[in-house]
């Protein structure tokens, strides 16, 4: 379907973007004056945001509309155009953002409410729901580029909120140096295309992508999944994530499970007209998911840290996405609306441990919970319908996203659609395994409460004030009807039409009943094997020493950390030592050393000077002596 | 007498000249001793000019006495001041200007 220009109220689309980045300017700009209404105002602007996107998204009615704005850069061939693109793509994206945005803004009031630089916080998130925005809604890959940066910038920002705290400092350097790692491949991409094709546009570049050499347009599509990867936390860039969970609860929600790190799922899904050209590209796309899956599923059943445990559970997540992303276009519309389902259970998960830390006095580890079920009712009831969207048990979210993207798995066939859809079932068992640990640790069980801290009391975990409460309950609500909305009633792949193409009716390996009675077979196993592990025994306090191989592998996530230190970080550290080496040696030991050479020789000559004047006649005399014996041996001789 | 005495002579006063700069500490006999060498250079500047039949090395020869006549009133002048001052007028006295 071709794009058509903006009228009505699309044409200020743009709002959408403004409006929080207005936000986040008067709160930055305005100093500690709008300290008393900063969080009000940070929240007024996501809402406003979410109100036009629906506006604009009931006005859609499946177009694909342009809103061009001005002219970004304009320099010799190079002619960037800044505008929009309102399609039912970004038009999800945008009421996922903003609508989860704003819940998460609300629920934010009351978790920031002790914390002297609330409005800060609020001026960091209004500026990443600009950028994201702008990732989502610009209608060229320099407006996705700018967004990507900007959600980049926030990420590191919020992740180092908290910055007097050393492990956060360090969680966001981490986070910032692996997500340029990605963003590098982003802008190679970026330069291939513009120097291939000669314009950067989707339209552009969609037109005309299919012209090139097949190994260019995979190099495009290598160099994209790179960026990708690093913004999602895909393998092999995933040892970011787990660690930005040292960022404020909120910021863990709305950036790191919900919106920013599904960016990379949206990149692929938005150029899929370069992935239909390149199955080299998309196999890897397909490998790196199907990876990922797996390494965030293991590490999710060995950490005791519940937002960690939460983190790898999102790696593991937007490996589905990016599994369902490679089966190409039986895959985008699902793994979109695994994407949605998921940000909207994952976004309360997190809220909810939230609230369990709020009541917990900031403790994470679940070695310390237990017994919280009674405490915290509100908590327990949304975290536990989010779980249960989340492993998916039937009929709820999770169920009917996820069973999508194991179908569509097995529906590719051979050998490598029952290999893919065999890691995409076993991945689903894990996370049945992993959640019901954490729900069991956490809700169940004696009361293990410790201290915090010597000198702290134990905690007396409370209810969270409703402020909390009711962004919790609204995505509980999401969380249990979002997938039956998306997948049966309202089918999001018919929505998506426009940007995908019709769905086909794909030839069905194994019958979906079959599919679905199979992974609900697999979940309960899970769960069972969770109960057997952790539920029915007394949970230690302190983690067990004596464990086998695996555990203490997917404990440190299978060694992700240390690969990449003893690969880069190492090589890297002795590479700059070298060339400080070479510095301090080479560069300026020649300077030093010319110096120290022509000063040295300079004091030795001047011990010639004695001061003795019949000293100097000798050498006067000795001199006119040889120059004349010289003068005599050239006119004789 | 032949050329050749002239310039023998000149050379042993120029010798004489030399040496006397090289061992005498007294900065008189020094300074007389610089004038012997510059008067050796004279006669050897007359013996030639004779010898040619030109007048240019006898004009050379009245520079070099303007400018010896000069540098005595100076260096006298120097070497007084100093003895002045120091109570001395051995040249290797006068060391202070060296590294």
């Amino acid at each position: 379907m071709d794009t058509v220009p903006a009228d009505g109220l699309l044409s200020a689309s743009w709002l959408l973007i403004a409006l929080p980045l207005a936000g986040a300017a008067v709160l930055l700009l305005g100093g500690r004056r709008t300290d008393r209404w900063g969080h009000l105002l940070g929240t007024a602007t996501v809402a406003a945001a979410f109100v036009v996107a629906l506006a604009c998204t009931l006005q859609l009615d499946e177009r694909q509309v342009a809103v061009d704005l001005f002219t970004f850069i304009d320099s010799g061939s190079l002619d960037v155009r800044a505008g929009l693109l309102f399609d039912p793509l970004s038009a999800v994206f945008a009421l996922l953002i903003t609508g989860v945005g704003a819940l998460i803004h609300v629920y934010s009031i009351g978790y920031m409410a002790h914390d002297p630089r609330r409005r800060r916080f609020f001026a960091y998130l209004n500026l990443f729901v600009a950028a994201m925005l702008l990732l989502v809604l610009g209608d060229n890959y320099v407006a996705l580029y700018v967004g990507w940066e900007g959600v980049g910038l926030a990420s590191y920002l919020l992740i180092a909120f908290w910055h007097e705290r050393p492990a956060a400092a360090t969680a966001a350097k981490k986070a910032f140096i692996m997500n340029r790692v990605g963003d590098v491949g982003l802008a190679l991409a970026i330069f291939v295309m513009f120097a291939q094709l000669g314009t950067v546009t989707y339209e552009g570049v969609f037109g005309s992508v299919g012209l090139l050499a097949g190994g260019t347009v995979t190099a495009i599509g290598l160099l994209l999944l790179l960026g990708a990867c690093g913004k999602s936390g895909q393998f092999p860039l995933q040892a970011w994530l787990p660690d930005a969970m040292e960022g404020p609860t909120p910021v863990s929600a709305l950036i790191h499970a919900a919106t920013m790190v599904t960016a990379g799922v949206y990149l692929i899904a938005r150029s899929a007209p370069i992935y239909d050209l390149t199955e080299t590209a998309r196999t890897v796309v397909l490998c790196v998911g199907a990876v990922t899956l797996m390494i965030g599923a293991i590490a999710g059943c060995a950490y005791d840290d519940i937002k960690k445990v939460l983190a790898y559970s999102t790696v593991s997540q937007i490996g589905y996405m990016f599994l369902a992303v490679g089966l190409g276009p039986v895959g985008y519309a699902a793994a979109i609306a695994h994407l949605l389902t998921h940000g909207f259970f994952k976004a309360g998960l997190f809220l909810g441990a939230g609230s369990v830390m709020h009541a917990m006095d900031d403790q994470v580890d679940m070695r310390r919970f237990g017994g919280l079920a009674k405490k915290l009712p509100v908590t327990f009831v949304t975290f536990g319908l989010g779980y249960l969207a989340l492993i998916g048990f039937p009929f709820l979210s999770g169920y009917w996203t996820k069973d999508a993207i194991i179908e569509a798995a097995l529906d590719r066939g051979g050998v490598s659609g029952w290999v893919l859809g065999g890691v995409a079932v076993l991945g689903a068992g894990l996370t049945a395994f992993y959640m019901t640990r954490l729900m069991l640790m956490t809700f169940f069980g004696k009361a293990r409460w410790a201290p915090s801290a010597p000198g702290r009391p134990t905690p007396h975990p409370h209810e969270s004030p409703s402020v909390m409460t009711a962004p919790m309950v609204l995505l509980s609500i999401g969380s249990v009807a979002a997938g039956f909305l998306l997948v049966q009633a309202f089918p999001l792949v018919e929505w998506l039409a426009p940007v995908f193409g019709e769905p086909e009716e794909a030839e069905h390996v194994v019958a979906p009943a079959l599919v679905g009675i199979a992974v609900t077979a697999v979940m309960a196993l899970g769960v069972l094997a969770a109960w057997l592990f952790v539920g029915r025994r007394e949970v230690p306090v302190v983690a067990p020493e004596r464990v086998s191989v695996v555990t203490r592998a997917a404990r440190k996530a299978l060694y992700a950390d240390a690969i990449n230190e003893s690969l880069f970080m190492r090589p890297g550290q002795w590479l700059t030592r070298a060339l400080v080496w070479v510095d301090n040696r080479g560069v300026d030991g020649a300077v030093n050393g010319m110096a120290a050479a022509l000063g040295g020789s300079s004091a030795r000559l001047g011990r010639a000077q004695t001061g003795f004047v019949r000293t100097y006649a000798l050498g006067m005399l000795g001199g006119a002596v040889l120059v004349a014996g010289a003068l005599l041996a050239v006119t004789a001789g | 007498m032949s050329l050749t005495h002239y310039l023998v002579l000149a050379a042993i006063l120029f010798t004489i000249g030399a040496v006397g700069v090289l061992v005498r500490r007294n900065a008189i006999v020094v300074f007389m001793c610089v004038e012997l060498m510059l008067n050796s250079v004279n006669l050897t500047l007359v013996t030639f000019a004779r010898a040619t039949g030109t007048i240019d090395g006898q004009i050379m020869a009245f520079f070099v006495m303007v400018v010896a006549a000069a540098e005595v009133v100076v260096g006298l002048a120097i070497i007084m001041s100093i003895y002045r001052t120091r109570r001395s007028a051995s040249v290797d006295d006068a060391n202070l200007l060296k590294y």
